[in-house]
């Protein structure tokens, strides 16, 4: 039973990727039009608009957090003793 | 007999909830994959920014200064790749409540390097990136590669991410300590436009690490009745697994002037028995073309690993022990403030704007289950494992100028 409702949704993954390949977005009405989207291309609505600053932020919580993860920023090392 | 056992095991794990799980994930994996080499042939994606920074960071608290260079450089080649290089040192000067509990103050320099490409190709963007970290007890290097695809009229972005590292432990003064540690991260984003003002975002990430995962350093205490202190130090045990998983939701509302809001709340579990969660919530103002400011708050609480105990009754009382202050139940509040003057070139010049920017936050350390060792006990406390708890500031400053072309 379970093993049917995997090949389901693999399945509907799949539908959905075919759907995308064979062009189903040239036809989707977004309901932000291209014309619509000034505010949204402001730098002031980017979450990284300042890459080098953002990547040592989040380098400088996590070296003394334990939570880790899902926030884009990359590093090795630590300089934490 | 022995056929009838391995069939039996085959079928066992083809039927066990975690076998029909690993078997689903593998799937959504692969469909995922397949996702994206068809969404290839669909919308949008643009190459980075073209742009220059230089960074001067600096971290002051607990007494530790850590300050030092990020340089960063982009460029595009053609219409198809974009190119960066980033070089960073942390100098340190080390005399926190760790090391002056166990050992003497200390400086050392780490420097990371990293490069990366990012290839664009009908409006799918992939990156790669190669990164590696040096100190002279620690080397590091790790592996990205991502793919970031807009689809459904632009308004949805996806984003897939997987990072390989690996690293070498050293130990100043025992030539002979090396251990390795080796980690896996799984990234997932999706990215949404919801109105012309609101954008918001979700992001998952699953970290897997392996080999030796402490901190040489580190030490957890035990009484010991026969010390003049009537403690004694040992070294860390962490466990040699560490499986952790962290979601995140983010989101950015445009106001009616040009200005904006944002906020994110994280969650975090790990195997190690940590849960944490981080909120932020921040206001950006501008004045006229020229002026940016921006104002934020962060909180994140912690409850601390299973292993963790900031006194321990015996000598390796448990297999696992630690009082990393990392690994204990704590919270921190930061307040910070950015400013940000651009200006712009003329249109005929090689460079097109460039920003001064300084970055500042405070941030203030609150720990529930570790205890300040360098209390005075004469004043302070009077048995062990009642010292004050510690608590801590740090002041996080960046300064940096961007140039873009």
């Amino acid at each position: 039973m379970k093993l049917n409702r995997s090949k389901s949704l693999c399945c509907l993954i799949a539908i959905m990727a075919l759907g995308l390949a064979s062009g189903c977005s040239s036809t989707f009405e977004p309901w932000v039009k291209p014309y619509e989207r000034d505010n949204l291309a402001d730098p002031i609505m980017s979450m990284n608009r300042n890459p080098v600053s953002m990547a040592y932020t989040h380098h400088a919580y996590q070296a003394r957090e334990g939570a880790r993860g899902a926030e884009g920023g990359a590093g090795g090392g630590c300089g934490c003793n | 007999m022995e056929q009838e056992a391995v069939v039996a095991v085959i079928r066992q794990k083809m039927t066990s909830p975690s076998g029909t799980v690993r078997k689903l994930l593998t799937r959504l994996i692969f469909a995922c994959i397949i996702l994206g080499v068809f969404a290839w042939q669909a919308l949008a994606a643009v190459l980075p920014q073209d742009r220059s920074d230089a960074m001067y960071h600096s971290y002051q608290g607990g007494g530790m200064s850590i300050d030092g260079p990020s340089i960063l450089l982009r460029k595009k080649i053609g219409n198809h790749v974009s190119v960066s290089a980033n070089y960073y040192v942390d100098t340190i000067s080390g005399a926190s409540i760790d090391v002056l509990a166990t050992a003497s103050p200390y400086s050392e320099e780490r420097t990371e390097n990293s490069v990366g490409v990012d290839f664009l190709h009908n409006k799918t963007l992939m990156s790669l990136n190669y990164t590696t970290s040096s100190e002279n007890d620690f080397e590091a290097q790790s592996i990205h590669f991502g793919v970031s695809q807009d689809f459904f009229g632009d308004l949805t972005t996806l984003t897939l991410g997987y990072a390989k590292g690996n690293d070498e432990v050293g130990k100043t003064g025992d030539e002979s300590f090396l251990e390795l540690a080796e980690r896996q991260n799984y990234q997932l984003g999706i990215t949404q436009v919801i109105t012309k003002n609101m954008i918001l975002g979700v992001s998952v990430e699953n970290v897997s690490d392996q080999g030796y995962l402490n901190n040489p350093y580190r030490s957890v205490r035990f009484l010991d009745a026969n010390s003049a202190r009537g403690y004694r130090f040992e070294t860390e045990v962490y466990p040699n697994t560490r499986r952790s998983n962290a979601a995140s939701v983010t989101a950015n509302y445009y106001l009616p002037y040009r200005a904006s809001v944002y906020g994110e709340a994280k969650v975090f579990s790990d195997s190690w028995g940590i849960d944490a969660n981080t909120y932020k919530l921040g206001y950006i103002h501008t004045f006229g073309d020229d002026w940016i400011l921006e104002v934020r708050g962060r909180h994140y609480q912690q409850d601390k690993a299973d292993f963790y105990q900031d006194l321990y009754t015996r000598s390796a009382e448990f297999n696992f022990r630690a009082r990393d202050k990392e690994m204990s139940t704590f919270n921190n509040l930061s307040l910070g403030l950015s400013v940000t003057y651009e200006f712009q070139f003329s249109a005929n010049n090689f460079f097109k704007k460039s920003t001064i920017n300084l970055d500042f936050d405070h941030v203030n350390y609150d720990y529930d289950d570790f205890r300040n060792v360098l209390a005075d006990p004469s004043t302070e406390f009077t048995t062990v494992g009642e010292e004050p708890l510690y608590q801590f500031s740090a002041n996080i400053t960046r300064f940096y100028v961007s140039i873009f072309y």
